[in-house]
């Protein structure tokens, strides 16, 4: 079984913007061993085929639209939806951790 | 702080190299994966749609054009044109970036390795041509802009909050990579600017991007590395932000002096992003901590493969126009400038406009004049390159032209050309707004050159006595109450009409 | 037609529905009262809805019985027809949140092309179904608004993803719904709601406008209580869309008219060898094994066929869905909708993203990121994204394989009948394993279908049917000869068997503040 540890874990949530709690990262190390050791079996097959990998279903090409200009939303409705908007923006807490 | 090295001396002393990544926006007139209009300087987040907000359950479409630009711009670089390529996502959270991935491409781009031939003007006067090897051009997204709240000057160091506008977010970027580039001796910032001098020219050419550095529709990030001879490459650092000709410049120049003050105290070159600053002309280190980035790129599942029509790539690259270095030789040889005067126009960046000026209709000498003379210092008042002043050559044609037809006078010219670069609009509209069409009408002028000959009797009367010379005092002084909009000419005749002096 | 006026309205199919409005013996406005009514009385013990749209229903059944009565207007097959949403569409107007704490409250300000289609189409949107979050689970248990009940048993699950959409129709709260199907979502609810359920060939049914799960296996498709019904909102929704990439530029297959056809004649049916056997309950392999049976009797050619890859399905799946799905959920960052944690001035950006993330997603979307995270970044990508899409790549060798030797495939729809809520909460592999039969369809991108074909320990057990791509109207073939002769054998629909809803009048309006 893949050994997935805690600080993996850690590293993964902050790549993903995800503040777990230290039981979290407990319970989420143990349980991605668990699933990673259950899908590892992959390899038996994929190791031994030379075989092309499938990333879209349907194989369709060159799916396009003409460059034309199409009106956008209104502004009012799009920031309606925002959690905090100003001077018709989305407002954000500051970007940099304070020093 | 170690002491920087004079770069000259820092070149004698280290071998420079350098590489170029130029982030292009496409003049399409909607964005890359939406509908949404492109046009710059609208109010903020009007020009947004669920596609580029990144709303849940919305999906891109790719724009033909951006596809059709992008493969142009790799037939001018002399790219290969891939047969078959994705898109994938770089995915890594900012704010600006509505779906907190990129959708790029990246390790199928749909051009590859190609090349860009330059002029270096060197330190004897003569120009060198140096080819810079391209490593890709591909294409992807721009993001929004943030506006910092709350700090010191709008920086993002010091704010409380930003504010978001996606009006940008998803207008087609092409990022175009060069190879590094090696043996470039004591020039590497000559090297870099003549690069995106010519890289601007290809672009502006090919009709693909208006190329405005100034409205960041042209970026540069410039990295920088330097080895002692016979050693391998240092390592390089990435200079962001840099927004201007002069800037490309500018920032090799204190890039090569800052790592040579490092490297001969001994200390090591940090692998960092740096941040350029016009004012200063410096750059400062991006990030204290060395984030670990893992992009997790993966083939974008909402978007189906490209596959470039070969008969149709054919036909693309025999649509292209000439290259500017091409077009460039052909008409100053035609035209007869003399090499002289076209290194000139290379130095000041200005070769290019010069030409497209006389593509427009201006005869070769009055393009010069104009873009050596008033525009180049109008370029110098506001620190910014002569090209990249907000006047395309087909206005500055017009002046001209307007000047041919005795609608404008000199004076009047350069009038009309400052308003066009207060943003007025065309030189029409500055000329009808600004009212400064040329006064020939001689009803209109006869006051005025009777007030004239009432206010200077003496100069009258030297003019009756046969003295024609002095008339010219009075013409003087015709023109100023009209404030320069008279037909000299027609004034000078009316003068000498009313006093009776044949001419 | 068997209603006469003063019927139950919610008993009908879609079908007669739609007719029973056409000619006017009821109005547009009656029949969706009715359902809004059922609702009321039943849903505070099924929990199939995360939210009622009484005023737009009433207003768009207004419309359809304008239309009607406007003889000029000619009305769509399924005009007036009450439908229940998976809340996973975005709906103009009309809360949409997917399952989750992130999106509560939002308001989408534009449609999924599948609500505009519907809505063009006549069809009256009553509602938003429940779901697991962010459509992923097996049991709607991981919705963050508490779990939908399966109707035959209030104490079990009503299968998921689509728990809501299911259960909506197996309770008479809507007679079509439509539900998203990324690993098995609208055909394992159907299975254990003894409703029909379709995930139609991928790139069938638009994806503008469905919350992504997982990009390269999402599918929007019909939910219904017969196979008829099924077809009629498939061809409703269906067919290309510009605004998704993905979408086939082809002619919606058709079926309707197979639908109709029901005739299984000379057809030949494989019976996939790997799904069966160990991990699927005995009842189930029964019933499923008397419909092969079945169709064998009704003039099909039913043979077994082995596709080897198929176990190597799920795992490929677990890895590929949570990768897309770690990237598709990224957007949900407190910036432009939904849910902010932590903006107390003090935190930073990243730090608000965080808190907002770790408090807006349940743990199963959660340990679904973490995952997806991790199979792809360097080092791993290789060993676990880039292993499963070859997977993808072995299995449609399978399938199509397997079609030239056969029309069809069948296999039961899920390893097993409806189990107990809570059952299998605490172990995430088990879950898992509900959707053994069903994810292979969704790597390879064929169509399939789950229909009723009896009960086991008094629980419904669905037969899935998988086709080649752009051939959903095999299922439909085979879906409506078989659903006809098993009907003949009950006596009526298998849910007619299903025991009464409690049920609670509707509050009478209170006059005090
Ligand atoms: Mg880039
Ligand atoms: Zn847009």
């Amino acid at each position: 079984m893949p050994e997935i540890t805690r600080e993996q874990v850690a590293h993964l949530a902050r790549l993903s913007r995800l503040a777990l709690d230290e039981s979290e990262l407990d319970a989420m190390a143990s349980q991605l061993g668990v699933i990673l050791g259950a899908v590892a079996q992959i390899s038996e097959v994929t190791d031994a085929a030379d075989v092309p990998p499938t990333t879209h279903a349907v194989p369709v090409e060159n799916v396009t639209r003409p460059d034309v200009v199409v009106p956008s939303l209104d502004r009012d409705e799009v920031l309606a939806g925002a959690p905090a908007a100003e001077d018709g923006r989305f407002r954000v807490p500051r970007i940099l951790d304070a020093e | 702080m170690t002491d920087a090295v004079p770069y000259a001396q820092a070149l004698a002393e280290f071998e420079p190299v350098i590489g170029l990544e130029t982030h292009v926006e496409l003049g399409t007139a909607s964005k890359m994966f939406c509908g949404c209009d492109t046009s710059f300087g609208a109010e903020p987040n009007t020009h947004t749609c669920p596609v580029c907000l990144g709303l849940p359950g919305a999906l891109p479409v790719v724009n033909a054009l951006a596809i059709e630009s992008t493969v142009r711009i790799g037939l001018a670089l002399h790219c290969d044109i891939a047969r078959w390529c994705r898109f994938a996502r770089k995915n890594y959270f900012y704010p600006d970036m509505p779906k907190n991935f990129q959708t790029s491409q990246y390790d199928e781009p749909l051009c590859t390795d190609g090349y860009l031939d330059v002029d270096v003007p060197q330190a004897d006067g003569t120009v060198e041509v140096v080819r810079v090897p391209i490593e890709r051009v591909h294409l992807e997204e721009d993001t929004g802009k943030s506006l910092h709240v709350g700090g010191a000057t709008g920086r993002i160091h010091g704010a409380s909050h930003s504010l978001v506008d996606y009006n940008r977010a998803g207008i087609p970027l092409v990022e175009i990579v060069t190879k590094p580039v090696v043996g470039t001796g004591a020039l590497p910032a000559e090297v870099a600017k003549a690069y995106v001098t010519e890289l601007r020219d290809v672009l502006r050419g090919l009709g693909v991007s208006d190329v405005r550095m100034e409205q960041g529709s042209l970026r540069c990030d410039v990295n920088v590395s330097l080895n002692r001879p016979g050693e391998e490459w240092g390592t390089r650092s990435e200079t962001k932000n840099v927004n201007s000709l002069r800037s490309v410049e500018r920032a090799v120049r204190s890039e090569v002096e800052r790592q040579a003050g490092r490297l001969r105290s001994g200390q090591r070159i940090v692998q960092e992003t740096r941040h350029f600053h016009e004012d200063s002309g410096l750059s400062t280190s991006g990030r204290s901590k060395e984030e670990a980035t893992d992009y997790r790129y993966f083939p974008e599942p909402d978007l189906v493969p490209i596959a470039p029509d070969e008969a149709w790539v054919a036909e693309l690259r025999a649509a292209l126009p000439e290259a500017p270095s091409v077009r460039r030789k052909k008409l100053t040889e035609e035209l007869g400038l003399s090499v002289l005067d076209s290194q000139a126009m290379v130095n000041a960046g200005v070769l290019d406009a010069v030409l497209a000026t006389v593509e427009a209709g201006a005869p070769a000498a009055e393009a010069r004049n104009w873009w050596l003379g008033h525009l180049a210092q109008a370029a110098n008042a506001r620190g910014v390159d002569a090209a990249d002043l907000p006047i395309r050559p087909e206005q500055v044609a017009r002046v001209v032209a307007l000047v041919a037809a005795g609608s404008l006078t000199a004076g009047l010219a350069r009038q009309v050309v400052d308003g066009v670069l207060a943003g007025e609009g065309d030189p029409d509209d500055v000329v009808a707004a600004r009212g400064l069409a040329v006064v020939s009408d001689e009803g209109a002028l006869g006051a005025a050159v009777d007030e004239a000959l009432a206010a200077q009797p003496a100069t009258a009367d030297k003019v009756r006595a046969g003295k024609v010379a002095a008339v010219g005092a009075l013409v003087g002084a015709v023109m100023k109450s009209t404030r320069g909009q008279a037909d000299a000419s027609v004034v000078r005749r009316l003068l000498l009409e009313r006093l009776g002096v044949p001419e | 037609m068997s209603t006469p006026p003063g019927g139950d309205l919610t008993r009908l199919t879609a079908a007669e529905t739609a007719e029973v409005i056409a000619s006017g013996q009821a109005s547009a406005v009656e029949v969706t009262r009715a359902h809004l009514d059922r609702i009321a009385a039943v849903d505070g013990a099924v929990h199939a809805f995360l939210h009622v749209d009484e005023a737009g229903a009433i207003a768009q059944a207004e419309a359809v019985d304008a239309a009607v009565a406007d003889r000029a207007t000619t009305t769509g097959a399924l005009a007036g027809v009450p439908l229940a949403l998976k809340d996973v569409l975005v709906t103009r107007g009309v809360p949409t949140t997917a399952g989750s704490r992130i999106l509560e409250g939002w308001i989408p300000p534009y449609d999924a092309t599948v609500t505009s289609r519907l809505r063009a189409a006549g069809l009256v949107m009553i509602g938003k179904t429940n779901m697991d979050e962010f459509a992923m689970g097996s049991s709607t248990e991981h919705s963050a608004y508490g779990p939908t009940h399966n109707p035959w048993d209030l104490g079990r699950i009503p299968g998921g993803s689509g728990g809501g959409s299911a259960a909506a129709v197996a309770a008479f709260e809507a007679p079509l719904a439509v539900g998203t199907d990324t690993g098995g979502s609208i055909r394992q609810p159907a299975s254990v709601t003894g409703t029909v359920g379709v995930k139609p060939t991928y790139g069938g049914v638009s994806r503008y406008g469905l919350v992504a799960f997982s990009s390269s296996l999402d599918q929007a498709g019909p939910c219904a209580r017969t196979v008829l019904d099924a077809a009629l909102l498939h061809e409703a929704m269906a067919g290309h869309d510009p605004l998704d990439s993905t979408s086939i530029d082809a002619p919606v297959p058709p079926v309707v008219e197979a639908a109709r056809q029901a005739d299984v004649r000379g057809l030949r049916i494989g019976v996939v060898r790997e799904l069966a056997g160990e991990g699927y309950e005995q009842g189930v392999q029964e019933r499923f094994d008397e419909a092969v049976a079945l169709l064998q009797e009704l003039g099909a050619t039913v043979s077994e066929v082995s596709c080897p890859h198929f176990a190597y399905a799920l795992p490929a799946y677990y890895l590929i869905a949570p990768s897309e799905a770690s990237s598709n959920l990224a957007r949900f960052d407190s910036v432009r909708y939904g849910l902010r944690v932590g903006d107390d001035g003090g935190n930073s950006l990243e730090q608000v993203m965080s808190l907002t993330r770790a408090a807006g997603f349940g743990p199963e979307v959660k340990r679904r990121i973490i995952l997806g995270t991790f199979a792809l970044s360097s080092g791993y990508y290789d060993a676990y994204y880039g292993q499963a899409q070859k997977v993808r790549t072995l299995i449609t060798r399978d399938f199509t394989a397997a079609f030239e030797t056969v029309d069809v495939l069948v296999s039961p729809a899920s390893p097993g009948v409806a189990f107990p809520l809570g059952a299998k909460l605490d172990d995430p592999l088990a879950m898992y394993r509900q959707d053994l039969a069903t994810i292979p369809s969704n790597l390879y991108g064929g169509p399939a279908m789950s229909l009723p074909v009896g009960l086991s320990e008094g629980l419904p057990v669905g037969l899935q049917v998988m086709a080649p791509t752009m051939r959903d109207d095999l299922l439909y073939r085979v879906g409506g000869a078989l659903e006809a002769a098993l009907q003949d054998r009950w006596g009526g629909t298998l849910l007619s068997l299903a025991p009464e809803l409690p049920t609670r009048q509707s509050p009478a309006p209170h006059p005090e503040v």
